[in-house]
């Protein structure tokens, strides 16, 4: 067995920042996720008509001028306000923080697709001319954008990028974070992922075109994993950012621990633009278990990425009784199918999302699985009502995106003392 | 439009830009930006808008004209003197 890391080297959350379909923050959001409650509902998008979406509803004038949120982009505002959450929750004193060692790292699905859709737009009401093509253009839709906006908002001088991860980013700004504390080039970092996706009319069109948007009489029942009547995606917005720190200095301060991150692992499918693969899934949750030092008997949930649709979930099922075939008492849940798909922020929400567990003992559910599709067989997925587990200590976070993106990220409960 | 329909129409132009602002006591002599906070994207934001409203192309070397309220409306008053007002 390797040798303990050292408290320079272990990474921790210490302030926890979201805003969800269902929740805009920590605990509205678990009670959601513990009372079955879905923040999916009825939403019109440009060209397509009637569509279902997840929406958030956090105020944005809360860490934002009115002038900043026309000046500035929805990712950008989904991320302002969840890095100010997670600052305000960290318990920091943001005044003595040197902002030069502060670093911010947001996972992204993708950015700038509603700037120009709504650029094409505009210019369409003029003959096309280009001349009323926004000068706000080019600062908007830069990749860097979410995170920059941070930045300006918050007078952060240190490094900030995005990370583009397809629907893995919000494990990859976690991610991103570990490693940049570990390698010392920031002391605080403000990671984790935002999606604006569900104001652009592109992703809901593309994912119609393949097949893949779910559709449903009652929006609440339309994301629906692993159940034999799932018929795709419902898109949704959302952002989840953390505070993360070295655990020496976590602990030098005081601070509330809501987790450490033990392991975690990014690899590629190389085989299919859209379709997923569950040996590289295996092979990469296998990774972040070794990492970690962990068996899969040692995880207590695990948090899947199944997005509801046909084959996603089919090779995530395989790839998961693969892996924990052994492991009768693991709880297995989605939180996709209360809120539909975050995408950037995804990975992150579900996380976060299931953290409470350390503490309340609980694993939400997966809701709306009221015909398990056979080929998704899982015997330990927890199933419309939440389960009570008593001790949790280890929460496996799924996460996984188009190009064969798979990404793990395994947290522990941190207890004072313990490894 | 008249000077003081123009006026109004940049005013309106500008609370648009400056939502946070009170503009009410905006005064016409003094130059916008030491009234208030416009930086130069801002600033594009009135070019913009006076282009996408009333289809007027205001050249970069006559920038210098949009200082003052005063001197803006003076610059705008022959391009939008056959323009009929969109107030209601």
């Amino acid at each position: 067995m390797e040798a303990p890391l050292p408290d320079s080297q272990r990474i921790v959350f210490t302030g926890i920042g979201l805003t969800a379909p269902n929740g805009d923050n920590l605990a509205e959001f678990r009670g959601a996720l513990l009372e079955g409650r879905s923040g999916v509902v009825d939403y019109e998008t440009r060209y397509m008509g009637p569509v279902l979406a997840g929406v958030c509803n956090f105020d944005d004038l809360k860490y934002q001028k009115r002038k900043e949120v026309r000046r500035g982009t929805r990712a950008g505002s989904v991320a302002i306000y969840c890095a100010n959450e997670a600052l305000a929750d960290s318990g920091l004193d943001w005044s003595g923080v040197p902002k030069d060692r502060v670093g911010v790292y947001i996972g992204i699905t993708e950015h700038g697709n509603v700037e120009t859709e709504n650029e094409i737009y505009e210019i369409s009401q003029f003959q096309y001319d280009t001349k009323v093509w926004s000068h706000h253009h080019n600062p908007r839709t830069v990749a860097n954008n979410p995170a920059g906006e941070v930045t300006l908002n918050l007078g952060i001088t240190g490094p900030h990028y995005t990370i583009g991860a397809a629907c893995a980013a919000g494990n990859a700004g976690f991610i991103q974070a570990v490693q940049m504390l570990r390698l010392g080039e920031c002391d605080l970092a403000i990671a984790g992922g935002v999606s604006e996706s569900i104001h652009t009319f592109g992703i809901f069109a593309s994912f119609q075109s393949q097949g893949a948007l779910a559709r449903h009489e009652d929006p609440t029942k339309a994301s629906r994993p692993f159940d034999t009547n799932r018929n795709g995606i419902v898109v949704a917005e959302g952002g989840a950012l953390c505070t993360v720190e070295r655990l020496s200095d976590a602990r030098a301060r005081g601070a509330t621990i809501y987790g450490e991150i033990v392991g975690y692992a990014i690899n590629s499918d190389a085989k299919d633009f859209v379709l997923p693969s569950h040996e590289r899934q295996t092979e990469c949750m296998r990774l972040a278990l070794s990492r970690a030092g962990l068996q899969p008997s040692d995880i207590d949930i695990v948090s899947t990425h199944a997005t509801a649709t046909e084959q996603g979930d089919i090779e995530e099922a395989a790839a998961l009784r693969e892996v924990f075939a052994g492991c009768p008492d693991v709880a297995i849940n989605n939180a996709k199918s209360f809120i539909g798909h975050a995408m950037g922020a995804a990975g992150a929400l579900e996380l976060l999302g299931n953290l409470p567990s350390f503490h309340d003992g609980m694993a939400h559910a997966t809701i709306n699985l009221d015909d398990l599709d056979p080929a998704c067989e899982l015997g330990q997925l927890v199933i419309n009502e939440p389960r009570r587990m008593g001790e949790v200590s280890c929460i496996l976070n799924n996460s996984f995106g188009m190009l064969g993106i798979n990404s793990v990220v395994i947290v522990k409960k941190y207890e004072e003392g313990g490894e | 439009m008249n000077p003081e329909q123009i006026r109004q129409v940049v005013l309106d132009i500008l609370a648009r830009i400056a939502p946070d602002e009170d503009i009410s006591e905006l005064q016409d002599e003094v130059p916008f930006r030491d009234q208030m906070e416009l930086d130069s994207m801002d600033f594009l934001d009135i070019v913009m808008e006076l282009r996408k409203q009333y289809r007027i192309q205001i050249p970069e070397e006559d920038y210098e004209h949009l200082t003052t309220m005063s001197s803006t409306v003076t610059y705008l008053t022959p391009h939008l003197k056959d323009v009929e007002s969109q107030a209601v």
